[in-house]
């Protein structure tokens, strides 16, 4: 019953709370639900999809994630591409510098660790 | 309609990215998922690259170029040093995060107040935090794992340490409410925030100790996605919600397997008892162990029918990996039977053992984690400790006053004998006293680890040419 209840009143504030700004836009609001919902399948994704991953594999798998949450490249990007003031443009191609290295770095050393785990078979072939 | 194209890629570069991780779950396809992520990565860059709107080419071709003049250097580190290379990438992807968030304010400040609204300053001020704390502490962090000289490599810790690492937590989450009530009114607090949490990566870290190395950086490497996430929160982009969620959701399901693996709470590793330097030699009554020679103790490995390796950062340290693998060739060849046991949190970093031995050549069949290994060491013939003294210690099984009590260990004292291989009798890293070496079926072999190894090497192959 109480669970009810907060899950009505937390509804009604955050529907008011909505449409308060979507009265009041003049700034495009983005869709905040739909990124939490990303948000939160993404997260049972991973979970589900690293419990699996081989714990011979730690080490290489935490240099992949590395390595694939350098996508923080892209806001860089749009940081230092667009026709902004030169100090975000300066902030940003840190950033930018930053996350490409991680990249570089986290995918080439990925692979390389992996090519060292052979099997018995493969050795003898 | 170039909506449309970048959306498609949006989805495409984010199915890629789940089936990297995907293909991690067997080092036969492993190397598959590290093409699918280069080619999520590069659909993602090019989609946001046809922007009409970017201009600056200069300043991105730049800090591209540079990104692989650092990148490709940090790639072919010795693999021993990659617990520290992943801490500094870890620091890179928060210093990304910390200076976007940066950036993303000021320029929405100088746009117009209006733009900064509650959810996007809320997602702000998650992200510099997060961003700027995993920033200095990972970098404390790959400081300490290269022994850098003037980061002090021994856990430092004073009284109250817990209350002024959380009052500043507290401090710059209080600023950070100001600012999300009135982001212009508090524009000064700002900076304030960035420094707090700079300090507060720094303090995080300067109370631990190296053995619990494998779960900060696990743990760094959950905050640094976050911080992606939030990053993504800001910037309304899905895909960097995606990618840092799966990021962090990797770190945090390793930070949980190595927190199991030292029978330690969240909460614990968190705050305080983290890498606390226990007074050692409690009871320090003068036992003795005994010793063996490389010769005696070769004969012995000769007679041997099964044979398990557990090795530990201190292989790591005497780079021993390829002495082993020679110990490995040649006992293999006069038809032992044997294993590696690994712990997971033997080394610095998760899963640190299995890539010094794949380096070294071992075949991943033989590398067998503990949970698997210890039913059958009642019939292992012999047991060979290889710079590794917490994870066998037995008394973390029975002796509840010990530090170490109730973490799982591998049951190197079950073994028919023990051969432990240690520079001196010095206690390790936890300053705990080891019950194994004095167990009545352990023999010592003193020395460098590579050396003791090389020795027995040396009398083995001696043996087969007679």
């Amino acid at each position: 019953m109480v669970f009810r209840k907060i899950f009505y009143t937390t509804s009604a504030v955050l529907l008011t709370y909505g449409s308060a700004f979507a009265e009041s836009k003049e700034v495009a609001t983005p869709d905040y639900f739909g990124l939490f919902f990303v948000f939160i399948l993404a997260s049972f994704i991973g979970l589900g999809v690293i419990t699996r991953v081989s714990r011979l594999l730690h080490t290489p798998l935490m240099s992949l994630t590395n390595a694939i949450s350098a996508i923080a490249v892209v806001g860089s990007i749009i940081l230092t591409g667009h026709d902004y003031p030169t100090y975000i443009t300066i902030l940003g191609g840190i950033a930018l510098f930053a996350s490409m290295t991680n990249i570089v770095s986290g995918f080439l050393i990925t692979d390389r660790m992996l090519k060292m785990f052979k099997s018995k078979e493969t050795k003898k072939s | 309609m170039i909506y449309a194209i970048v959306q498609t890629a949006i989805i495409l570069s984010t199915a890629l990215f789940i089936f990297s991780l995907h293909w991690m779950k067997d080092p036969k396809t492993a190397r598959r998922g590290v093409f699918a992520g280069i080619a999520a990565m590069t659909v993602a860059i090019i989609s946001t690259m046809v922007d009409p709107k970017i201009i600056n080419w200069d300043y991105i071709s730049l800090a591209i170029v540079l990104g692989f003049v650092v990148g490709i250097p940090l790639s072919k580190v010795p693999l021993t040093a990659v617990p520290q290379r992943t801490a500094l990438s870890h620091a890179f992807g928060g210093l990304a995060a910390g200076l976007v968030g940066t950036a993303k304010y000021y320029l929405w400040l100088s746009e117009g107040v209006e733009q900064l609204t509650t959810f996007r300053m809320v997602a702000i001020i998650v992200e510099i935090i997060l961003g700027y704390l995993t920033f200095t502490g990972s970098l404390m962090a790959a400081g300490k794992l290269q022994e850098v000289k003037w980061i002090p490599q021994r856990p430092v810790t004073y009284k109250g340490q817990n209350f002024i690492n959380l009052s500043l937590l507290g401090i710059a989450i209080v600023g950070g409410l100001l600012l999300v009530i009135s982001p212009a009114e508090y524009s000064y607090l700002f900076p304030g925030i960035i420094v707090l949490a700079l300090l507060f990566g720094i303090l995080l870290i300067i109370p631990i100790g190296g053995a619990d190395m494998p779960t900060v950086i696990s743990l760094l490497n959950a905050y640094a996605g976050l911080a992606a996430v939030a990053m993504g929160f800001v910037l309304d982009n899905k895909l960097l919600v995606t990618a840092g969620a799966l990021d962090g959701s990797s770190g945090l399901i390793l930070s949980l397997i190595m927190c199991r693996a030292m029978n330690r709470s969240f909460t614990n590793v968190l705050f305080g008892g983290f890498g606390q330097v226990q007074a050692a030699a409690e009871g320090a009554e003068n036992r003795s162990a005994k010793t063996e020679t490389a010769e005696g103790a070769a004969e012995i490995l000769q007679q041997a029918s099964k044979v398990v390796i557990i090795p530990g950062y201190g292989m790591a340290v005497a780079q021993a990996q390829y002495r082993i693998r020679e110990l490995y060739d040649l006992l293999t060849k006069a038809g032992v039977e044997v294993q590696f046991a690994i712990h997971p949190v033997a080394g610095r970093m998760p899963g640190h053992m299995n890539v010094l031995l794949a380096e070294a050549k071992i075949p991943y069949e033989q590398l067998v984690e503990m949970d698997d290994i210890n039913s059958d060491m009642p019939q292992v013939d012999v047991v060979i400790v290889v710079g590794a003294n917490d994870v066998v210690n037995p008394a973390a099984r029975h002796d509840k006053s010990s530090p170490i009590y109730g973490m799982p260990i591998i049951d190197a004292d079950k073994a028919k004998m023990c051969f432990a291989i240690k520079r001196s009798m010095n206690p390790g890293f936890a300053g705990i006293e080891n019950e194994l070496y004095f167990a009545e079926h352990t023999f010592m072999l003193f020395g460098d680890a590579k050396a003791v190894i090389g020795e027995l090497v040396k009398q083995l192959s001696g043996a087969a040419e007679k």
